[in-house]
């Protein structure tokens, strides 16, 4: 039976969309269609195992009430009713907001600044690179130790510092008003070695002859930054705008170990990421966890599709 | 069709590389491998001194031991207990104990005590009642600590102070801070952190007060006793005799203790082991019983193996709890000092193992300790005593006010359990 289908089946594409000899065709449309799947399988199992599957289950799962050991029922829209009506989702949301629109826009810009001067031919170049890329390599958690530390207000080398100027530093992780501007500094820092990278592979890509033909007509360093740099360099912006926003939106592990859930700057300084920790694995409300995750995946997917859309309007591709 | 064929396809490749690995770690040996999860990584030698005494005997057997560090151990232990893949033998506190025996997650060690295995009578009765859920026992004690005043000799040579003792009163504690309490030198008297069990536990059964009732179903919260209990503490910050909420959010209330900018903490035994080892503490460090209140008391807590009701290796599992709730198991755990055995009169060992500290001092407090408050889902209401203690402790709302809030928090909490 296979084998008969398998015949009307190449006969109808040979006919219709290729009429080319019969044999030679057929055989290597299947076979290359099969290898093809075949190859990707690995990944595809993967990511519909690791990715997609836990998706679908963390929808379904925002929907329901969770009890010990998995044991859950259904409630409806209960979990998103309570989510926009208490106000530390509330307060989450707005830091999450803050964090987001402090750092990506501030980091960028470093980074570029960064990346261009990073582009000369000065002494010590690599030695230069290594050091600002040396944070993406360092674990976030022992990042967060050592920055504890330097903003520790009695003991740490921060306000010692300010201390030589008689100004008394501020308490910078556990006033309420301050700890979430001391986590975006460190988030800063710790982001401009990744963005860096790809943003001086990207001003290497620029041909030279655009400069030259700049020179020629008389073009300061400012104006060829403005009109030839950044154009140029906006695809690789634009992608980066991307990455920085979806991780901004993520942040947890600064959070966590820098502020804490013993700090009273903690509801101050708390991002919807860590919200989710907290319901879903220290009160063990699970189903509320994941109404968090899922609103959290609607923010980030309606800025990404409107960042899609806008890039028209400013990125150029050569 | 060809969709179907190719799945079937793959998936029949996945599961012959799955197959592989599982027949290769299963036919290796013929030894039964249990796993046994723990917490503590100071007690991890002691641990792979009595898997090593157990191997000796049955040597048919393997245990594998796997330390979680205590932040994510209940985090993964829940994800395993879903997944039913928990370890066959682990660690059990009180605070979780209601919660995974009320589900069915543990073993009742019944047919132990009845083949004269294991003889509850050789533990602390109120171990081993913590244990026990609606008549049958779960778990064998392993160990139990109990609470103590730290002090700092040095600081207290320097101020010309003498050395607490059993008569010491609250009010003789807070004098005793003030006078310690060096602004110069940064150095405070008593460090009065936020903190359950070490802290505010002992001060508010010391005065009278509970933290929840006997039947599990209202806090202690609104009552004037328990909230004194509080009170206590955050006197002291508000006069100055200890560092401020935030200061010991930034620094660790321990690291201050050690580094000698605090002179007296309340902490658990399970503390003395840190300190001893501690460059700066363990010359100039020793323990007395808490100062009493309106009376004596002291929160005990204690740890029990138990084994998981779902174990494929239902024997062997029982055979090694039995182990570790033996006399020798208990006399190795003394010996490396980490924490009191539970096993009656395997104690003395324990005080002998740090002669420079009065040890002894945490066994006589067992005599009128108060088991650590808990419910079926303890750590709900634990949580709300952090988020709303906290603003007390950081002097931003009145202690009543925040008693109160919490209070009404943890009825709700509680209502929700039954």
């Amino acid at each position: 039976m296979t084998t008969s289908e398998r015949a009307v089946e190449g006969h109808t594409i040979e006919t219709n969309l290729h009429p080319r000899p019969k044999l030679r065709k057929s055989k290597p449309c299947y076979s290359d269609w099969f290898w093809g799947y075949l190859m990707i399988a690995p990944t595809m199992i993967g990511l519909g195992i690791f990715y997609l599957w836990p998706t679908i289950q963390t929808i379904y799962f925002s929907f329901t009430k969770w009890g010990a050991f998995g044991n859950h029922s259904w409630i409806g829209l209960e979990n998103y009713k309570r989510l926009f009506h208490d106000p530390v989702t509330l307060e989450a949301f707005k830091n999450t907001l803050i964090f987001v629109v402090i750092t990506v826009p501030v980091g960028i810009a470093i980074s570029i600044i960064v990346a261009v001067l990073l582009n000369q031919k000065i002494k010590g170049l690599t030695v230069y690179r290594t050091l600002y890329f040396l944070p993406v390599v360092t674990m976030p958690a022992a990042v967060a130790m050592v920055w504890r530390w330097l903003y520790n207000s009695d003991y740490g080398l921060i306000n010692q510092f300010l201390s030589f100027f008689s100004i008394s530093g501020p308490r910078w992780i556990t006033d309420p008003n301050i700890a979430l501007y001391s986590v975006i500094i460190v988030a800063i820092w710790s982001t401009i070695g990744y963005n860096m990278v790809i943003i001086l592979s990207g001003l290497q890509g620029i041909p030279t002859t655009y400069y030259e033909a700049a020179t020629i007509d008389g073009a300061g360093p400012f104006v060829k930054f403005f009109k030839i740099t950044l154009p140029m360099l906006s695809p690789v912006i634009f992608f980066v705008t991307i990455m920085s926003l979806i991780s901004a939106f993520q942040v947890f592990d600064l959070i966590l170990m820098m502020i804490g859930p013993n700090n009273n700057a903690i509801e101050e300084s708390q991002t919807l990421v860590y919200l989710f920790y907290h319901a879903a694995f220290v009160v063990n409300d699970k189903g509320y966890g994941a109404a968090i995750a899922v609103v959290l995946l609607i923010i980030i997917l309606i800025i990404t599709a409107v960042q899609l859309k806008l890039q028209k309007k400013w990125v150029h591709y050569e | 069709m060809k969709k179907l064929c190719l799945i079937l396809v793959s998936v029949f490749l996945l599961c012959l590389v799955s197959a592989c690995s599982n027949s290769e770690s299963g036919s290796g040996s013929s030894k039964v491998t249990l796993r046994y999860g723990i917490w503590d990584k100071n007690q991890k030698p002691a641990m792979q001194k009595i898997v090593d005494e157990f191997q000796k005997k049955h040597p048919e057997i393997n245990v594998k031991i796997e330390v979680t560090p205590y932040d994510q151990y209940w985090t993964k232990l829940e994800t395993a207990a879903t997944g039913k893949s928990l370890p066959d033998v682990f660690w059990m506190n009180g605070p979780n104990f209601i919660k995974y025996s009320s589900n069915d997650m543990l073993m009742p060690i019944n047919n132990l005590t009845k083949k004269d295995k294991v003889n509850l009578g050789n533990y602390p009765k109120a171990l081993v009642n913590l244990y026990t859920f609606k008549g049958k026992t779960y778990g064998i004690p392993k160990d139990f600590d109990t609470i103590g005043l730290f002090y700092n000799k040095k600081l207290f040579d320097e101020a010309h102070i003498p050395y607490p003792d059993e008569t010491w009163d609250w009010d003789k504690l807070k004098a005793a801070a003030k006078k310690l309490t060096n602004k110069e030198k940064g150095v405070w008297g008593i460090a009065a952190r936020m903190e359950n069990q070490a802290g505010f536990y002992n001060t508010i059964y010391q005065n009278g007060g509970y933290v929840i009732s006997d039947d599990k179903k209202k806090s202690g919260y609104d009552q004037p006793e328990t909230i004194g209990g509080l009170k206590f503490w955050i006197d002291m910050i508000k006069d100055g005799s200890s560092p401020t909420q935030a200061q010991m959010t930034e620094t660790t209330p321990s690291a201050l203790f050690e580094s000698g900018k605090v002179a007296m903490i309340y902490d658990g035994s399970w503390m003395q082991i840190e300190y001893e080892q501690n460059e700066y503490t363990k010359d100039k460090v020793d323990v007395a019983p808490l100062p009493k209140g309106k009376k004596k008391a002291n929160i005990i807590h204690g740890l029990a193996n138990v084994v998981a009701a779902n174990t494929q290796h239902k024997k062997e599992a029982q055979e090694f709890l039995a182990f570790l709730g033996s006399k020798k198991a208990s006399l190795i755990q003394a010996k490396s000092g980490t924490v009191i055995p539970a096993y009656n009169g395997t104690q003395k060992l324990w005080v002998k193992s740090n002669p420079n500290v009065n040890l002894q001092v945490f066994i006589d407090s067992a005599k009128y300790a108060v088991p650590l408050p808990s419910s079926k889902n303890t750590s709900k209401w634990w949580d709300d005593e952090t988020k709303i203690l906290n603003k007390a402790w950081g002097l931003e709302i009145p202690v009543d006010e925040a008693a109160k809030t919490l209070a009404k928090k943890m009825n709700k909490d509680l209502a929700e359990e039954h």
